[in-house]
């Protein structure tokens, strides 16, 4: 399969690798939200990692991926795009806009659903330990 | 050393240039019909096709009149499992209870495939599970026979692990219970001595692409005394190949295979022996350079040029694309929208973490310890730079088993 460009830049030299501590540690942090999104076994994991600051936009992002290069490329880009948002500006970030930008093909089309699902995980997270979300807002990955 | 650098030998292989060299004249020159037996093209084409018949048999210790040409191993099998459970079936078409077959979940799908039909034409499949390091056994084989078993097909090695069967203890199975034995022996012969009487084997199927011969071109090897074996022919026409595969010989694609068998025949010895030096250099350099790499199969019941090894935490397809210079095959079938990692991994029973993590690597004829060297560097910088992404990988060093964790599976 041929990659884009686009992809093969974020495999190479991906942004914002990482982690705001071992998974114990941030587990308590209120100002850390964590997603974990996916399974070994579907050959995707994806965990996204985000800092909030008092003014509520997004300080910083940090991601691992453990996937194809598609998957890998979609987690990076979307630490970039979610960076300096708000948490709700950070939810409107659609999968469509990742795979237009990546040109992701029909098959890997779920990496960039993976992707915005670990936005959206990470930040329930976070409104959760702020008391910000409802439990019964909570929606589960599907 | 030039890049990129050929290891996917167990998909296909160079042609041979003295194999080419003997194929040429068959085109331009004895552009004969093998079958045309009033003039002098047609007799100097089957002369090629004679030689070629007896340079294959000579390679599996059989005689030219118990091979049968075919367009490759694919149509190879088709004719074998077809053709013999048609041909001992123990009922007509349209009913049930026509005869057992006896397979392996972790055959080709060119075996399952014509035995998952069988199974709707109403003969009964039986599926071998090989334990997790992936050989079939005799035992296995025999706990399985039936009275009414007609057929058993087993493969001779495997093609994603390259494991070996003990093909002439299951021969001796099939014939003690008079039922007849097929073996796809793809990989297996012009890389090992074969020898049909002494391993006990009724049908087997080869191709040329796979021992430096050109592709397109398969034989069968059909037994004629001790049993006699007959087939149903599955290509009906002008009754070439003694009715049981009819079509115009592709002369210079046999005469390619057959100059093919005579090279592996001549140095089957000493490649083995090359190719076994190679494979174990690369599995102990990778071995030696990282943590939780893993051989897939028996440990030493494998094929002396193919290797499947697991990277663990690392997914297989965004590993191939950090080896972009080493051609191979993936474990993991992520580029199918299915997501399956293999089949035959996956019958072994490794973890989907570890059958998604997987490199078949194949050594072949042109193979250097250069190309080796560079192999092993470029494998363990694409596994650490993706190793520096894996949550996988970080939640293996914190301690935490990530078989016992429940993932939200999509």
């Amino acid at each position: 399969m041929a990659y884009s460009e686009k992809v093969i830049d974020h495999y190479q030299n991906p942004r914002n690798v990482g982690s705001f501590g071992a998974s114990s540690d941030v587990k308590e942090r209120k100002d850390v939200g964590v997603g974990i999104v996916g399974a070994p076994e579907c050959g995707d994991v994806m965990q996204l990692q985000i800092r909030v600051g008092d003014d509520g936009l997004i300080e910083d992002a940090k991601f691992k991926c453990f996937g194809c290069g598609s998957a890998i490329a979609s987690s990076s880009l979307a630490t970039e795009w979610i960076k300096g948002k708000s948490v709700d500006e950070a939810l409107e970030i659609k999968n469509t806009r990742i795979v237009e930008e990546l040109s992701l093909p029909p098959v890997k089309i779920h990496c960039s659903v993976l992707a915005e699902d670990s936005i959206r995980t990470a930040i329930e997270d976070y409104k959760r330990k702020n008391g910000e979300l409802d439990e019964s807002d909570h929606t589960h990955a599907h | 050393m030039n890049l990129p650098i050929y290891m996917d030998n167990a998909s296909t292989t160079r042609t041979d240039p003295r194999v080419v060299e003997a194929m040429l004249p068959f085109f331009t020159e004895t552009y004969g019909n093998s079958a045309s037996r009033n003039h002098a093209f047609g007799w100097a084409a089957e002369a090629g096709v004679d030689r070629a018949r007896e340079q294959a048999a000579s390679l599996i210790g059989a005689g030219p009149k118990e091979i049968v040409w075919t367009s490759g191993a694919t149509e190879s099998n088709n004719l074998a499992i077809k053709g013999a459970a048609q041909m001992y079936a123990k009922a007509p078409m349209g009913e049930q209870g026509r005869g057992h077959i006896i397979t392996c979940i972790i055959e080709h799908k060119a075996v399952l495939d014509p035995c998952k039909r069988l199974e709707r034409e109403g003969f009964d499949v039986t599926y071998l599970e090989p334990g997790s390091d992936g050989i079939v056994t005799a035992d296995l084989v025999r706990a399985a026979m039936r009275d009414d078993t007609i057929l058993v097909t087993i493969m001779w090695a495997n093609n994603e692990i390259g494991t070996i069967n003990d093909i002439p203890s299951i021969g001796a199975v099939c014939r003690e219970h008079g039922a007849v034995f097929h073996t796809d022996a793809t990989q297996w012969v012009g890389k090992m001595p074969t020898d049909v009487e002494r391993d006990n084997v009724d049908l087997m199927s080869w191709s040329g692409h796979k021992i430096y011969g050109p592709g397109g071109v398969g034989a069968l090897y059909v037994r004629r005394r001790r049993p006699r074996v007959r087939l149903q022919a599955q290509i009906d026409g002008g009754g070439h190949e003694r009715g049981m595969r009819s079509g115009t010989l592709n002369v210079p694609g046999i005469v390619g295979f057959g100059a093919a068998c005579e090279i592996c025949e001549n140095e089957m010895e000493s490649e083995r022996e090359r190719l076994l030096a190679l494979r174990l250099k690369l599995e102990n350099g990778l071995k030696g350079l990282m943590d939780v790499v893993e051989v897939n199969g028996h440990a030493e019941r494998r094929l002396p040029h193919l290797t499947n090894i697991s990277f663990g935490f690392v997914e297989g397809e965004s590993l191939m694309m950090g080896i972009k210079d080493i051609a191979c095959s993936s474990g993991s079938a992520c580029t199918s929208a299915s997501l399956e990692p293999s089949y035959v991994l996956k019958g072994l029973g490794l973890g989907d973490e570890l059958a998604h993590s997987s490199l078949r690597l194949s050594l072949g004829r042109w193979s250097t310890e250069e190309e080796v060297d560079f192999a092993i560097k470029s494998i363990h910088e694409a596994v650490e730079h993706l190793r520096a992404l894996s949550p996988l990988y970080d939640l293996h060093n914190e301690g935490i088993d990530i078989t016992k964790i429940e993932w939200q599976s999509h």
